[in-house]
């Protein structure tokens, strides 16, 4: 197919574009196959608008007389409004956006045709092998081995093709557990706590059925995870989300957001509504329920010394909330970038959270598809809201984490492409497309994620999941809906601060040296 | 497990158990109530609930020894005359004369010159010198030039109380002032030509408008129902070019159950989400601080944008009006966002102009309807302003809960009774501590590090939608400790500061090192840039 069938207007003169924050700007509008376009022909450029269809959650258009116009919303929760003059461009560029804003096929997504302006000095694709994962692995423990049973995707097909698990555990058993669990999705490990040797396996729910069925095999997979004489907890996620069978939990999730970014856009809400549509969205209290659950676990690990199975029904959505927040929580890597990007990789992409299908849409969806879901979104929250409580036990800041949010729903890049390993295997991504990591990880890229507060911490860190402690998140829910500038102009005064004292100290310490050298060679010149 | 002592002023409680020696203190006069709970197998509980919204469990072992504590921390937490308040005993070893400087740190002269006063317009009176005015207003008023003795006294017969118009604060730039009085006793027809004249000679002070606004901070119906106690609120068709206008605050009762009900809220046990997020929006709290917030950028915009002078006035103007005047000189002047600026508001707009602390704050064993949390509404408004603009104030969060804790305290003489007149009587400028010199000492605990100085911004315009507004953890539940951020910001980055005045003395020292040295570094720079091609 191509695009230009779509496009039946690329181009319209004397569009009005209004977003947040600018004052309107008359300019040309044009259509790409994957970008809308709108260009003020100013000198300075800088009232253009370069707005990706796949950022597009959902258009409606109006008509007063002939003049068109079309409101916008984006994925990234932004609106924008174009009025074009003449009905049928505004009607044929309405129809074409819809179009391109929602084709069908993953590769004629942009990642695929996007070139980077950048050199590529570490391909993205290959910093988080779950190999290199293991070798960290092994340098603590030997009682774990990398299995390839699923090197065809054959056992698991949400499962990439290594995983880690006991090492007396036999493929042969392997297969046959992943018979008896939902999806094939067999435990396998998520994190190996060092301070004692205690583990968190994530699989999804078992089939016992009706009939009490069991896996002998299973039992002795979970036995092997254990200490002799020692406990273990399960934390079903499913359990409470379990009887409305219709509505599995990502689906409350999505009514969840869609609720909250109605509340932070209606700007006639007085008071009391304000807070009643706050509570009514729920999403703060999904909110509460994830960190809870996470902090139970990482509980379980830390203080009772037990090893733990987290497991939803299909064990792709809140189980992999729970394990990474888990994570979060007791692990200090995870909290840096790096360690950070593993653990996306580790547990939700190799995890196989289906990102194509959660992050079709978002907060302005009116699919009746019950597929789309916030998961990772709430999850990203979740980690800011422990970023809040630690402020300065992160090594990245809230721009990363919304950075993170954008491109899980837009992007250039094709790591959210596709909904397991196996999916991105058969598109062949890693050569047709570029990772999201490779452009952030360049230095001057890092520098913007960087959080200037930042001093390692070795501890496990438990957040407050006290209503009170518990807060909107501004930076994403009313980044639209009213300035930042006074928060941006704190921030880079905290940076100014910091920086200064490092400059301070480095001066300080380069003068000490100086002086330092200063005295063996005054002490050299004496004594010759 | 530990041990409690009573002493004449505090409750302390110490911690045994605790690997470090843990102190509890609690001042008497912060305790707002002190209930005996029902006897349980490990003894018999005491809950105190205190003014600064700490709330202490005690569990006592014999019954009896609990009821004497009960008794005796209900008498001493209820004085019932003003000589039994802390700050007539509290003694900090003070040469007499620096206590007397520390009374005269705050002149509120000065904070008049600064905004051109006494001028073509405007000038202070010693009108009110015997209280003949207005026993609830200081000696020294500011009024405008063109209203003479004749229009002050017959304003004053007019005004409820006597609390005749005077001035709040001048915005120099284009000389439209917001100025202050309580309501007319105007009931359904009656008119007075001096308030008439007084009000045209407010209008005419300020040329470059033809109007002047009239704001009254009460909902419409309870103004209306004043009328029939021979009280109300201006009629447009008497007064010259006035442009009326209710702003709806509620009165010091619905104030006093809405924080009763937040306090509820905070109060819960492990609520749930929901359970929080309704009880926020039932107790109504933070739509009264919305309230007073939009009638602040009201009058700030009035003056401001509009160029108009506005006449703010409540029932008897000592609550709400101090609140919303404030709070606006607040958002137009950059001064009062700094440490001193802040001391000359609150001393102008609360202590000096009757904000009755005594009877809001329940100092003395008193009418408990008579008690309001109107100045804890002020203090919340700053603080969501630095929320909103973190860079404007010199101040920190710390700075206003120390502010907050002494206008229960009774330790310092300031907001001691209701009124200047009062406080003369007390004597406390003889016998008691002011304040401010105390919190001067401890700038640097209370600086902002953020703050970008005096001139980096001038007036704030707020965002008052509903969602610009936070609830404050800080203060509603600062004793759970637990609620708070684990790392805190702020404590960072004062550590900063004073690590960069550390390394900064240091970088000069080893600058200034003996001149021989000195130029054996420079020539050892030389050389090292001399090697470095070589390199």
């Amino acid at each position: 197919m191509e695009f230009a069938e779509l496009i039946k207007t690329p181009r319209a003169d004397n569009v009005v574009l209004h977003r947040p924050f600018y004052p309107a700007v008359e300019g040309t509008l044009c259509l790409t196959g994957h970008h809308l376009i709108l260009s003020s022909r100013r000198q300075d450029n800088a009232e253009e608008l370069w707005l990706l269809h796949s950022n597009i959650d959902s258009i409606e258009k109006r008509f007063v007389g002939s003049l068109g116009t079309i409101i916008i919303k984006c994925k990234d929760l932004r609106i924008i409004q174009l009025d074009i003059p003449g009905m049928e461009e505004c009607l044929n560029i309405a129809s074409s956006i819809e179009a391109l804003s929602t084709l069908d096929s993953v590769t004629l997504m942009y990642p695929f045709f996007y070139r980077p302006m950048f050199e590529v000095v570490e391909d993205g694709w290959h910093s988080f092998l779950p190999e290199r994962e293991f070798e960290l692995l092994s340098s603590v423990t030997n009682e774990w081995r990398l299995s390839y049973v699923n090197k065809e995707f054959s056992v698991c097909p949400s499962y990439p093709p290594a995983v880690t698990v006991p090492k007396s555990i036999d493929d042969e058993a392997l297969r046959r557990v992943a018979t008896f669990r939902h999806g094939g999705r067999f435990p396998v490990l998520s994190y190996y706590h060092k301070k004692n040797g205690m583990v968190m396996m994530r699989s999804s729910q078992p089939l016992t059925g009706t009939n009490g069925r069991r896996c002998k095999e299973d039992s002795a997979l979970i036995n092997a995870t254990l200490r002799a004489g020692k406990r273990g907890y399960i934390i079903d996620t499913g359990g409470g989300f379990e009887q409305e069978v219709q509505y599995p939990q990502y689906n409350i999730l999505q009514e969840s957001l869609i609720k909250l970014v109605e509340a932070c856009n209606d700007q006639s809400h007085n008071m009391d509504r304000w807070l009643s549509k706050l509570e009514a969205s729920n999403w703060l209290t999904h909110i509460k329920e994830i960190l809870t659950a996470a902090c139970l676990a990482a509980q379980c690990i830390d203080r009772e010394g037990a090893s733990v199975l987290v497991h939803g029904t299909e064990g792709t959505d809140s189980t992999l909330q729970i394990t990474s927040l888990a994570q979060i929580i007791l692990d200090p890597r995870c909290r840096t970038i790096r360690g950070f990007e593993a653990l996306v990789e580790r547990e939700w992409l190799q995890a196989g959270h289906p990102f194509q299908l959660r992050c079709a849409q978002s907060a302005y969806s009116n699919s009746k598809q019950k597929w789309e879901s916030p998961v990772f979104f709430l999850f990203l929250d979740c980690v800011w809201q422990i970023l809040r409580q630690f402020p300065c036990s992160f090594e990245f800041n809230e721009h990363f984490l919304i950075m993170l949010f954008e491109h899980a729903y837009a992007s250039q890049f094709g790591t959210f492409l596709g909904n397991n390993e196996s999916e991105r295997y058969k598109l062949k991504l890693s050569q047709k497309t570029m990772s999201l990591w490779s452009w952030v990880n360049q230095p001057e890229e890092l520098s913007k994620f960087k959080n200037p507060l930042f001093e390692a911490n070795s501890l496990v860190i438990w957040p407050s999941v006290a209503p009170q402690s518990l807060q909107l998140w501004e930076g994403v829910f009313l980044r639209w809906n009213r300035s930042s500038k006074f928060l941006d102009e704190a921030y880079e005064e905290m940076n100014n601060i910091i920086e200064y004292n490092k400059e301070l100290q480095a001066k300080v310490n380069a003068l000490r040296r100086q002086l330092a050298e200063l005295e063996t060679d005054d002490g050299m010149q004496e004594s010759s | 497990n530990g041990t409690l002592y009573l002493t004449a002023t505090h409750l302390i409680y110490v911690d045994a158990s605790a690997e470090v020696r843990k102190e509890t203190w609690i001042l008497h006069h912060h305790i707002a109530s002190v209930e005996k709970l029902p006897l349980t197998t490990s003894g018999c509980p005491l809950l105190i609930h205190c003014k600064n919204f700490r709330v202490a469990h005690f569990v006592i072992g014999h019954e009896r020894d609990c009821h004497e504590v009960y008794t005796s921390l209900l008498k001493l937490s209820q004085p019932v005359k003003p000589e039994e308040l802390y700050a007539f005993s509290y003694n900090p070893k003070m040469p007499k004369d620096s206590r007397e400087i520390g009374w005269k740190l705050i002149d509120l002269k000065v904070d008049y010159q600064r905004m051109g006063i006494p001028n073509d317009f405007w000038e202070i009176t010693d009108a009110n010198k015997d209280y003949e005015v207005c026993n609830t207003y200081p000696p020294e008023i500011v009024v405008p030039k063109a209203a003479n003795k004749a229009t002050v006294l017959g304003s004053a017969k007019f005004r409820s109380r006597g609390r005749i118009p005077v001035l709040s604060y001048l915005y120099k730039e284009n000389n439209a002032a917001i100025c202050r009085c309580s309501q007319p006793l105007s009931g359904f027809s009656a008119r007075c030509l001096e308030d008439e004249q007084m009000l045209q000679a407010i209008r005419q002070a300020n040329p470059g408008s033809p109007f002047m606004y009239v704001v009254d901070t009460r909902p419409k119906l309870n103004a209306m129902a004043n009328r029939a106690a021979g009280k109300g609120y201006e009629n447009e068709d008497n007064y010259d070019n006035i442009h009326f206008k209710f702003i709806g605050i509620e009165n010091i009762h619905v104030m006093r159950s809405s924080l009763q009900k937040l306090l509820e809220v905070c109060e819960t046990k492990s609520p749930s989400m929901s359970d929080f997020l309704t009880g926020l929006e039932n107790s109504g709290w933070l739509r009264h601080i919305k309230a007073v917030m939009d009638a602040g950028v009201f009058l700030a915009k009035a003056v401001k944008e509009e160029k108009a002078s506005v006449l703010v006035h409540c029932s008897d103007g000592w609550d709400r009006t101090a609140q919303v005047c404030s709070l606006a000189s607040l958002l137009l002047d950059p001064f009062y966002r700094t440490f001193k600026g802040l001391m000359v508001l609150i001393e102008k707009e609360w202590i000096a102009m009757g904000h009755k602390f005594s009877h809001r704050c329940g100092h003395l064993d008193g009418d408990l309807k008579e008690v309001s949390p109107v100045f804890t509404q002020f203090t919340e408004c700053v603080w969501q302003l630095m929320q909103q603009f973190p860079c404007a104030f010199e101040f920190n969060e710390r700075f206003l809960l120390e502010i907050h804790d002494h206008v229960y305290s009774c330790q310092f003489g300031n907001f001691l009774g209701t009124c200047y007149r009062e406080r003369e009587a007390l004597k406390i400028f003889e016998k008691t501590h002011s304040l401010w010199p105390f919190l001067l000492q401890k700038k640097q605990e209370f600086r902002n590090p953020l703050y970008k100085g005096f001139t980096a911004y001038k007036e704030l315009k707020p965002n008052t939608l509903p969602f610009s507004f936070q609830f404050w953890c800080g203060m509603y539940n600062r004793f759970d400790k637990g609620m708070h951020p684990k790392q805190c910001v702020l404590d960072h980055l004062l550590n900063c500061m004073s690590q960069k005045m550390k390394l900064e003395d240091n970088a000069t020292d080893l600058e200034n090192v003996s001149p021989r040295s000195k130029s054996t570094l420079e020539s050892f720079c030389f050389k090292e840039k001399r090697a470095l091609p070589n390199s």
